[in-house]
């Protein structure tokens, strides 16, 4: 898309999960790039394939039932997947780190903090386990944790603070590019904005790129630079966030933007996108959204809509409502 | 952690009355009068009334009951009706057997089942894993006795390699050990195996993976430490069974072990005797069971802050 050096560059990535009751098209002809020190914003529906992306870029794509058909993933302008599974250990964590979405459960049950921590340290830094340790320790204390709680269990720390854990585990080793997963979800509402605060924090002291996944368009408003929207294991729209706010082009996100609840007007209900998600083991044919789409027209169901540049890096997948902006010298 | 201990130590009282207060009453409305049994059929009224007077057979039965339980609190729990013996000393004549044949089951059941289970489950539907679980499934329904049989007729009688009974040198604990584990075996086996498939699935294991940890350290070091928990409790309770004694195992091997012993008394109405092995693996299965909570709590760090 642009000829800046890229940080990330995904062409063309199919991921497929193989079940009894057919194939998921998990991912399906994904294109997406990052240039060096960009925040993204990964947005989409839970099942549009937002997780499975970002398990393809750590090479962690369960197998089986999973696996990568088709695409290239390059990384700082090498492609991943024809990397050995030894490269890859040594990118994953130390290059690439990636935090889970869930906290109560990403963390071993079993394991000291310090020690889970000292681990990523360990496998990616020539240290001693002592000096490992006492970097975990540092880390905590980074992310606003008391050095007397290293030797404790997960169990002993609240949602908030595990992901705080996690956090920790993940900058351990200054990674290029972070990957966070709906890093709030699973978190109290208050919660969620001291661990993004943080998270926005560090990242810019630690001066690594990020991939934010997240449903919410408001954390994407806050915190990032660029948004990708995907829909059925494509994206349909990529732009810098405020071109993405100002004129939305694709339908789909018109109306995730609709689907905001409005604080100040009494309306109690969400204008949610009319109809579900498609059945990813048989999508719709032609622009997968278009069964739900209220500006369909008869060859919205045959042909796949191209990514067509409407403003200066803003892409969308829709011929029908994605036309440049005729007001674009405005 | 001590209190704790002490606590569940002294929470066996009630659970010891409890156990002696069912099997007085159990044996008091079964059929069959322990003198004619011990006596036998030839002796004179007089001798059998004599024989019930001596050992209290005729009081009430909670007069016979207080009784047995102010004793007990004394450190006497009678003799055995047919040996004259202390019930203390039959039992402890033949619990060094069971115990032996327990443990030996038990670390088969360990060397065997966990490392089948944990390779099954990283290969799992692999040939090999197949393979395991036919085993598994033969191994649980196969049963004691039969297996018992076919591995003296084989061992013992077609190539004499092992003797058939007895229970006194290694050799002669071969055959009856591997009859009584090969249940256990499958149990573990197949409880190992299936923590492990739980296991690997969980978050944290991704994450371990996400660190870039080789898959051989994820699998000891984050799946193994949460897989084996509940196969703890599997290896526990199957050990605290065992030590009641193999009534089946014991009889095929003619080993002088607790399960036949207890057979025997029950079968002469030995009321002593029975009470006294009754006792003796409530307390066995108690100790055990209290054994598998400290494990766990010494595994599970989240179990051990719940005993602080
Ligand atoms: N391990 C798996 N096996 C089978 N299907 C899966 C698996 N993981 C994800 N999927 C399917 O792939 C699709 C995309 O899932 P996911 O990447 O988790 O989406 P998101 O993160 O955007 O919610 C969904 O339809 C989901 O059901
Ligand atoms: S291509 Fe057609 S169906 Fe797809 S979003 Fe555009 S208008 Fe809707
Ligand atoms: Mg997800």
């Amino acid at each position: 898309m642009e000829d800046k050096k890229l940080l990330l560059d995904i062409q063309d990535l199919s991921i497929h999960y193989v079940v009894e009751s057919g194939t998921v098209h998990a991912v399906e002809h994904l294109n997406l790039s990052l240039a060096p020190g960009e925040n993204l914003g990964f947005v989409g529906e839970t099942g549009a394939g937002k997780t499975t992306t970002a398990l393809g870029i750590m090479g962690l794509v369960p197998n089986p039932p999973g696996k990568v058909v088709n695409g290239k993933i390059l990384f700082e302008g090498e492609d991943l997947l024809k990397k050995t599974e030894e490269q890859m250990r040594s990118i994953r964590g130390g290059k690439i780190a990636m935090i889970f979405q869930d906290p109560m459960t990403s963390l071993n049950p079993v394991i000291t903090v310090d020690k889970q921590i000292a681990e990523m340290v360990l496998l990616h830094n020539n240290v001693t386990e002592q000096q490992a340790l006492e970097r975990a320790e540092e880390m905590l204390e980074l992310v606003g944790i008391k050095r007397e709680r290293a030797r404790d269990f997960p169990h002993q720390f609240s949602g908030g603070m595990k992901q705080r854990v996690v956090i920790a585990i993940a900058l351990a080793c200054n990674p290029t590019l972070l990957i966070a997963d709906e890093p709030t979800t699973a978190l109290d509402v208050t919660i969620q904005a001291q661990v993004l605060e943080l998270m926005h924090e560090l990242r810019r002291k630690i001066n690594t790129s990020l991939i934010m996944i997240t449903h919410d368009l408001g954390i994407v408003a806050e915190m990032c630079d660029k948004v990708a929207i995907m829909y059925a294991g494509k994206v349909v729209e990529y732009a810098p966030t405020e071109a993405l706010f100002n004129h939305p082009g694709h339908p789909y996100t018109e109306g995730l933007f609709n689907s905001i609840p409005d604080l100040d007007s009494d309306e109690e209900e969400l204008k949610v996108i009319q109809g579900l998600m498609p059945d990813p083991t048989n999508l719709p044919s032609g622009c997968t959204f278009h069964p739900r789409c209220p500006y369909a027209v008869e060859a919205c169901s045959k042909d796949v809509p191209p990514m067509v540049e409407i403003e200066p890096g803003h892409f969308v997948a829709c011929p029908v409502r994605g036309k440049p902006y005729l007001h674009l010298g405005k | 952690m001590f209190k704790y201990i002490a606590r569940r130590i002294l929470f066996l009282l009630p659970v010891l009355v409890g156990v002696s207060f069912i099997v007085f009453s159990l044996l008091y409305i079964t059929p069959g009068d322990p003198a004619r049994m011990v006596l036998g059929d030839q002796a004179t009224e007089e001798a059998v009334q004599e024989f019930r007077n001596k050992e209290g057979l005729n009081d009430p039965f909670l007069v016979q009951y207080g009784r047995y339980v102010y004793k007990a609190i004394q450190g006497d729990i009678g003799r055995s009706y047919m040996t004259r013996r202390p019930v203390s000393d039959e039992i402890l004549s033949a619990f060094p057997s069971t115990i032996k044949l327990a443990a030996l089951s038990m670390v088969i059941a360990i060397l065997l089942g966990i490392p089948f289970g944990i390779i099954s489950a990283i290969r799992q539907y692999s040939l090999f894993d197949s393979v395991t679980m036919i085993f598994a499934m033969v191994g649980l329904s196969m049963p004691v006795f039969w297996l018992g049989i076919l591995l003296i007729l084989f061992f013992s009688v077609q190539l004499r390699w092992l003797p058939s009974s007895g229970f006194d040198s290694l050799a002669a604990m071969i055959l009856p050990s591997i009859t009584l584990a090969a249940q256990s075996v499958a149990i573990v086996t197949r409880m190992t195996r299936s923590s492990m498939l739980e296991v690997v699935r969980q978050d944290y294991i991704r994450t371990a993976r996400a660190k870039g940890q080789k898959e051989s350290v994820v699998i000891w070091r984050h799946a193994l430490g949460n897989a084996l928990i509940p196969v703890v409790t599997v290896v526990g309770l199957q050990f605290g069974h065992l030590l009641g004694g193999a009534v089946l195992t014991e009889s095929i091997f003619s080993i002088p072990g607790v399960g036949r012993l207890m057979v025997e008394a029950i079968k002469m109405r030995d009321y002593p005797l029975v009470q006294g092995g009754v006792l003796y693996i409530a307390i066995a299965f108690s100790l055990v069971n209290l054994l598998v909570d400290l494990v766990y709590a010494w595994v599970d760090p989240r179990i051990k802050a719940q005993y602080k």
